[in-house]
C-alpha cells in the first residue's frame, strides 16, 4: 500500500475476490460439484464465501475440504479471480478440522517414502495384499480399492550419487533438478531418463541442497506449519542454485513444479520471486531450447507409438501442456491425440481417502471411458498421481513425456549433433 | 366521501420510518387502537438512508451533550431489546497527525460527563485492534459504538405494534387531514395500488413523517420549519473494518466508517437543499470525491476496495420555534403539541432526533398522546424485547455445551437467516433442499426466507423484499437474485404481470445507486446485469 498513490488504484480492488462479477462459469468447470452435492462450489466457497467469512468467521464451512485444489475454476474465470487460492487460504485460516493419523501418513510423502524405500520388498508386497488393504481401509480409512505406488529399493538420490554425480560437472551447461518424492522413492527411472536427455543435449544435472518434499500434500491435509518449514528450506536451496550458481531448476512433476512456483507465495505467503521465473517443467525447458534452435534432438529410426495425452489439472493451470505435447509430436513415428481436458479424480491424496473414493472415480469416469475406447500404446501425462489413477481405472499404461522422449532418443547422435564435448576430468 | 369504510382509531400515526414504527409500538403496547400509515414502505426515508450506526453518543459529546447522553442510554437499551438488529462492534475515535490532540482530552472529558465510557488507548493497540485504521494514527479512544440494521429495527417495531393489535397500511399516501373546527380528526388516504381513496378517523393524529412531516403539517394547516440537509454515503463491497472508525475532531465530512452486516459504509457529507428537492436525491461526483478522499484517511484500504453503491438521505432537522431563521438548528428531539402551539387539537408532530433516539422520541410522543386521551399507562418499550430479540440466557457451561452439540450443523442460508431474523427465524421453513436453496447467493437468502418474508413481513414488491431480507444488497446487486425473487413473488401474487414491472423497477433502483460510482468492477457488474436482463430476458426498463 505504502508506495501506491491513493488515486492510482482508485477502486481497483486489492481484494482479488471482489473482481468476481458472479458469472458463475467456474461452477461449470468444477469437477467436484458435478458429483458431490455437499460441496458448495467454487463461487460460493471462494469469492462469495470470503466476503461472508470477513463478516463473521462462523460462515466458514468445513465442506471446503472437499475442494480438490485442481484450479480449473481459476482457469475458467474471465476476471482472474484466484478462486482456488481463496478456498485453500480459507481452509488454512479457519478450518478447525485436525488432520487424522491417516492424513498425516498420506501427507508425509518424504518420511513414509524414506521408511518404505528401506523395506521396499516387504512394504510393496504387504500393501498389495487384500487383507492388508482391507485392514488399512478399516483402521486408517484408506480405500481398499487403491493400489499403492510401488516403492523402489534404491532411492533416486542414491543412484545419482553412485552413478551420475561424478560426471555432471563435465558438461558445458548446468541445471538443478527438483525430482520430488515420486522419482526419489517410487520411480527413479524417470529421473534417470531426465539425466540421460539433459546430458545428451549438453546439460549437467545437479541435485538441490537437501531437497525436501514440495509439501502439496501437507497443504491439502492441513499440515501448514510443516509445509511452511519445508518450503522455506526449499526456497533457500532454490536461491542457492539460481542466484548463487546461476543454475535454473527443472522438474518432471507438474504438481511439484506448480507448488514451488505458485502455491508457496499464494498459500503459504512465502516470497519466491527471486527464483520463480527460473523454475519450470523439463519439457518446457527442452522445448524452448529446441524452439530457439539452441539444440537439436536425434531420434531412433524405428519409433512407432500411438499416444494419448492427458492434461493434468495443474498443467491446465500452468498453461504448459502445449510444451509437453509439442515435444512428443517432435518424435518421428509418434501418433498422438489429446484427451478431453478434465480432472482424473485422484487429486493427490484426495482419492486415497475412503470417503472420497466414489466421488474420485465418478469424476474421472468419462476420461477412463475415453481412454478405454482409444487404440493407444500409452497415455502420456506429466503428473504421477494422474498416472496412478488412470492405471488403476483403465487398461492403459501411463508414461511421463520425459520417459517417452528418453526411450526414443538416440543419445550418441544427439550428443554429436549438439557438439557436446565433456570437459576433461581434472 | 364514503363514510362506510371509515373507522375510528385512538391514534393514527403518519410515517413508517423508525419514529412512526416506534410510536406505533409504544401506543399499541399501552393499549391504544393504532393505525400506522406509510406512503411507500417501512424505512424508505431517512431511516434507511444513514450509516446504520449504533451511536455511543461520543460524536456529540463535545458539541451537544444532551444528545450525547440520550444516545448512550438508548444505545444500551437497543443492545438489549433489539439484540438481533445490533452488532456490538465497539468503535474507535482516531486522531491523525493533522488533528489536534488537545481535542482528544476535551473529547474524553465530555464523554465521561455524558456517561459514555471512553478510554484512550495506545496507538499500537489501536492498530492491532483495527488493522484497517490508518496506521499513521497518533491517538485513539475506544467507545461503545456499534452498528444497527435500521430496516430490521423498523420491521421489529412494526411487527410488535401488530402483535399488540395495531394496523399497518403501507403504500398509502396521506392526501389530506380531515379537520372539524379546530380539531384534526382523520386522514384521507390514497391506496397507491388500487388508486382508491379511503378515510380513517382517530382521536389523535401523530405526524411522524420525518422531513416529509413539513408537508403533512401543511396539509393540517400548521407550519413546521424543516431544514433539509442532505447526507451522502458510499457502501463498500465487503466488511473492511471490524470496529466503527471515527475521526476524533469536531463532526465533519466523511468521518465515520461503519461495518454493517457484510459491508462497510462511509459517510457523510452535509449540504442544505431546497425542500422541493427532497424526493429527488442523487449523489454528485463531488460528493463521491469527498467521501473517497476523506474516507481513505480513516482506512487507506478503501482506495482499493470495490464500491457497491452510493446513496443519500435527508436529515429531518427542525428550527427551534423561537428561531424562524433556522440558525439555531437542533439535532435534538422536537415534540410539537399543535393544540398548544397553533390551536389545532388532536395533532402532534414528533420530529428531529436520530435513529438512535427513536425509542425515546416514541416514548415522548406516546406520553403526550396518552395524556391527551387521559390514559395512565407507563411506557414499557425500554424493557420489553422486540420480536426476534433473544433473551440472554445466564451463561453456564451446560448451556454452552448444549448450544454447541445439540444443534445440527447449519447451512449458510440458515446461519444468515438466524443472524437476520433472530428468534423469529424459527418461523422460516428451510428444512428441505428446495427451501434451503439460495435465492440471493451473496447474502445467503434462501427460498424459505423469501417465502416467510412475503407471507409475514408486509412485502408488496421486490424492493420491500430487499429491505426485509438483504436480497440484492450483495456484490452482484440483484444480478442473480432479482429474477429468482421475482419468480417467488409471482407465485404468491394475484397479479403476476405486475411482477415484471416490479422487476424492472427493482433493477432500475439498483442502477440508481451504482451510477454515481460506476467504474472499475462496479461497471463490469452493471454491464453483465444489463446483458442478462435486457439482452437475454428482453426486459426494457423504459417501457416499464
Amino acid at each position: 500500500m505504502k508506495n501506491k498513490k491513493p488515486y492510482e488504484l482508485f477502486n481497483i480492488s486489492d481484494n482479488n475476490f471482489e473482481q468476481c462479477v458472479k458469472c458463475t462459469v467456474c461452477t461449470v468447470y468444477c469437477p467436484i460439484l458435478a458429483v458431490d452435492p455437499d460441496f458448495p462450489g467454487p463461487k460460493q466457497s471462494g469469492p462469495d464465501g470470503e466476503r461472508l467469512r470477513l463478516t463473521d468467521p462462523k460462515y466458514y464451512d468445513e465442506a471446503l475440504k472437499l475442494c480438490l485444489n485442481c484450479k480449473r475454476c481459476e482457469v475458467a474465470c474471465p476476471h482472474g479471480v484466484k478462486i482456488g487460492d481463496i478456498i485453500q487460504a480459507a481452509r488454512i485460516k479457519y478450518s478447525k478440522h485436525k488432520p487424522t493419523l491417516r492424513d498425516t501418513i498420506l501427507a508425509n510423502t518424504d518420511f513414509v517414502g524414506t521408511v518404505s524405500s528401506a523395506f521396499a520388498p516387504i512394504v510393496n508386497t504387504a500393501v498389495a495384499l487384500k487383507p492388508v488393504r482391507l485392514a488399512m481401509d478399516l483402521t486408517l480409512k484408506i480405500d481398499h480399492h487403491r493400489i499403492f505406488p510401488k516403492y523402489s529399493g534404491m532411492k533416486f538420490e542414491t543412484w545419482y550419487k553412485k552413478e551420475a554425480a561424478a560426471t555432471q560437472d563435465l558438461y558445458p551447461h548446468h541445471v538443478s533438478y527438483f525430482h520430488g518424492c515420486y522419482v526419489n522413492y517410487n520411480f527413479p527411472q524417470l529421473g534417470m531418463d531426465l539425466v540421460k536427455i539433459m546430458n545428451a543435449i549438453g546439460y549437467g544435472v545437479h541435485l538441490l541442497e537437501k531437497e525436501k518434499c514440495c509439501g502439496v500434500a501437507l497443504i491439502s491435509n492441513g499440515l501448514i506449519k510443516q509445509a511452511t518449514r519445508q518450503a522455506k528450506h526449499n526456497i533457500a536451496a532454490f536461491e542457492q542454485s539460481v542466484v548463487d550458481k546461476g543454475m535454473p531448476i527443472i522438474g518432471t512433476s507438474s504438481t511439484c513444479t506448480f507448488t514451488i512456483r505458485d502455491e508457496y507465495p499464494h498459500l503459504l505467503g512465502l516470497k519466491n520471486d527471486t527464483v520463480r521465473d527460473s523454475i519450470e517443467l523439463a519439457t518446457r525447458f527442452i522445448y524452448r531450447l529446441l524452439n530457439d534452435e539452441k539444440i537439436v534432438l536425434k531420434f531412433k529410426p524405428d519409433v512407432k507409438l500411438k499416444l494419448a495425452y492427458h492434461t493434468p489439472c495443474h498443467m491446465e493451470k500452468l498453461g504448459w501442456s502445449i510444451y509437453s505435447t509439442e515435444l512428443l509430436d517432435a518424435i518421428p513415428g509418434v501418433d498422438m491425440f489429446i484427451l478431453d481436458s478434465q480432472c482424473c479424480g485422484i487429486a493427490g491424496t484426495y482419492g486415497f481417502k475412503k470417503e472420497n473414493y466414489k466421488s474420485s472415480q465418478l469424476i474421472g469416469k468419462s476420461l477412463f471411458d475415453q481412454i478405454n475406447e482409444s487404440d493407444i500404446d500409452f497415455v502420456a501425462t506429466d503428473c504421477e498421481t494422474c498416472k496412478w489413477q488412470i492405471e488403476m481405472s483403465t487398461k492403459a499404461k501411463v508414461k511421463n513425456p520425459i520417459s517417452i522422449l528418453a526411450d526414443a532418443l538416440d543419445v550418441e547422435a544427439t550428443m554429436k549433433a549438439n557438439g557436446v564435448v565433456l570437459k576433461k576430468e581434472s | 366521501m364514503n363514510k362506510n369504510n371509515s373507522q375510528e382509531y385512538d391514534v393514527i400515526i403518519i410515517g413508517g420510518g423508525i419514529t412512526g414504527a416506534g410510536t406505533a409500538r409504544d401506543c399499541a403496547m399501552r393499549g391504544l387502537k393504532v393505525l400506522m400509515v406509510e406512503r411507500h414502505d417501512l424505512a424508505t426515508g431517512a431511516t434507511g438512508r444513514n450509516h446504520g450506526l449504533l451511536h455511543s453518543g461520543a460524536r456529540y459529546a463535545v458539541t451537544d451533550p444532551e444528545s450525547a447522553s440520550e444516545c448512550i442510554k438508548e444505545n444500551m437499551i437497543l443492545r438489549k431489546i433489539a439484540n438481533h438488529c445490533v452488532d456490538e462492534t465497539d468503535g474507535l475515535f482516531i486522531s491523525l497527525p493533522e488533528d489536534d490532540l488537545d481535542f482528544q482530552t476535551q473529547f474524553i472529558r465530555s464523554c465521561v460527563e455524558a456517561g459514555i465510557p471512553a478510554e484512550a488507548i495506545d496507538p499500537d493497540l489501536a492498530r492491532r485492534m483495527e488493522p484497517s485504521a490508518n496506521p499513521n494514527l497518533v491517538g485513539a479512544v475506544k467507545v461503545p459504538d456499534g452498528s444497527v440494521d435500521p430496516f430490521r429495527l423498523t420491521l421489529a417495531n412494526a411487527l410488535d405494534a401488530k402483535i399488540h393489535g395495531a394496523k399497518l397500511l403501507t403504500q398509502h399516501e396521506v392526501m389530506g387531514i380531515i379537520k372539524e373546527q379546530d380539531r384534526a380528526v382523520g386522514v384521507r388516504l390514497l391506496d397507491r395500488h388500487t388508486k382508491e381513496e379511503k378515510t380513517y378517523y382517530s382521536k389523535i393524529l401523530v405526524n411522524a413523517g420525518g422531513i416529509w412531516g413539513h408537508h403533512i403539517a401543511e396539509l393540517a394547516g400548521v407550519k413546521v420549519n424543516m431544514f433539509p440537509a442532505k447526507g451522502s454515503l458510499l457502501i463498500f463491497g465487503h466488511r473492511v473494518n471490524k470496529l466503527v472508525i471515527n475521526r476524533c475532531r469536531k463532526p465533519s465530512n466523511a468521518d465515520i466508517l461503519v461495518p454493517g452486516d457484510t459491508i462497510s459504509v462511509i459517510g457523510t457529507t452535509s449540504d442544505r437543499i431546497p425542500y422541493d428537492q427532497i424526493d429527488n436525491m442523487c449523489v454528485t461526483p463531488q460528493e463521491v470525491d469527498i467521501l473517497m478522499s476523506e474516507g481513505q484517511k480513516l482506512a487507506p484500504s478503501l482506495a482499493t476496495t470495490r464500491i457497491l453503491r452510493a446513496y443519500a438521505g435527508v436529515r429531518p432537522l427542525v428550527a427551534a420555534d423561537n428561531d424562524p431563521t433556522g440558525r439555531n438548528i437542533s439535532r435534538g428531539i422536537v415534540l410539537l403539541d399543535h393544540e398548544e402551539r397553533d390551536g389545532l387539537a388532536g395533532f402532534i408532530t414528533i420530529t428531529g432526533g436520530k435513529l438512535m433516539t427513536y425509542r425515546l422520541m416514541a416514548e415522548w410522543a406516546t406520553d403526550l398522546v396518552c395524556k391527551k386521551l387521559a390514559i395512565d399507562q407507563a411506557c414499557q418499550t425500554a424493557e420489553t424485547l422486540l420480536p426476534g430479540a433473544k433473551k440472554r440466557d445466564n451463561f453456564s457451561l451446560k448451556n454452552a455445551t448444549q448450544a454447541i452439540y445439540s444443534e445440527a450443523p447449519l447451512s449458510l442460508a440458515q446461519k444468515a437467516a438466524r443472524h437476520r431474523h433472530g428468534s423469529l427465524s424459527t418461523k422460516i421453513k428451510d428444512k428441505n433442499e428446495y427451501e434451503d436453496s439460495m435465492i440471493c447467493e451473496c447474502e445467503g437468502v434462501s427460498v424459505g426466507e423469501v417465502n416467510y418474508a412475503i407471507e409475514e413481513l408486509h412485502v408488496n414488491n421486490l424492493v420491500d423484499l430487499r429491505r426485509r431480507t438483504r436480497l440484492g444488497m450483495g456484490t452482484c446487486q440483484g444480478e442473480l437474485c432479482a429474477c429468482r425473487g421475482a419468480a417467488l413473488l409471482c407465485a404468491k401474487s394475484d397479479n403476476p404481470n405486475a411482477v415484471k414491472d416490479d422487476l424492472a423497477d427493482f433493477l432500475q433502483e439498483r442502477w440508481k445507486g451504482m451510477y454515481p460510482v460506476a467504474w472499475g468492477e462496479t461497471i463490469n457488474e452493471v454491464e453483465f446485469t444489463s446483458w442478462i436482463y435486457e439482452g437475454v430476458y428482453g426486459l426494457k426498463p423504459e417501457k416499464n
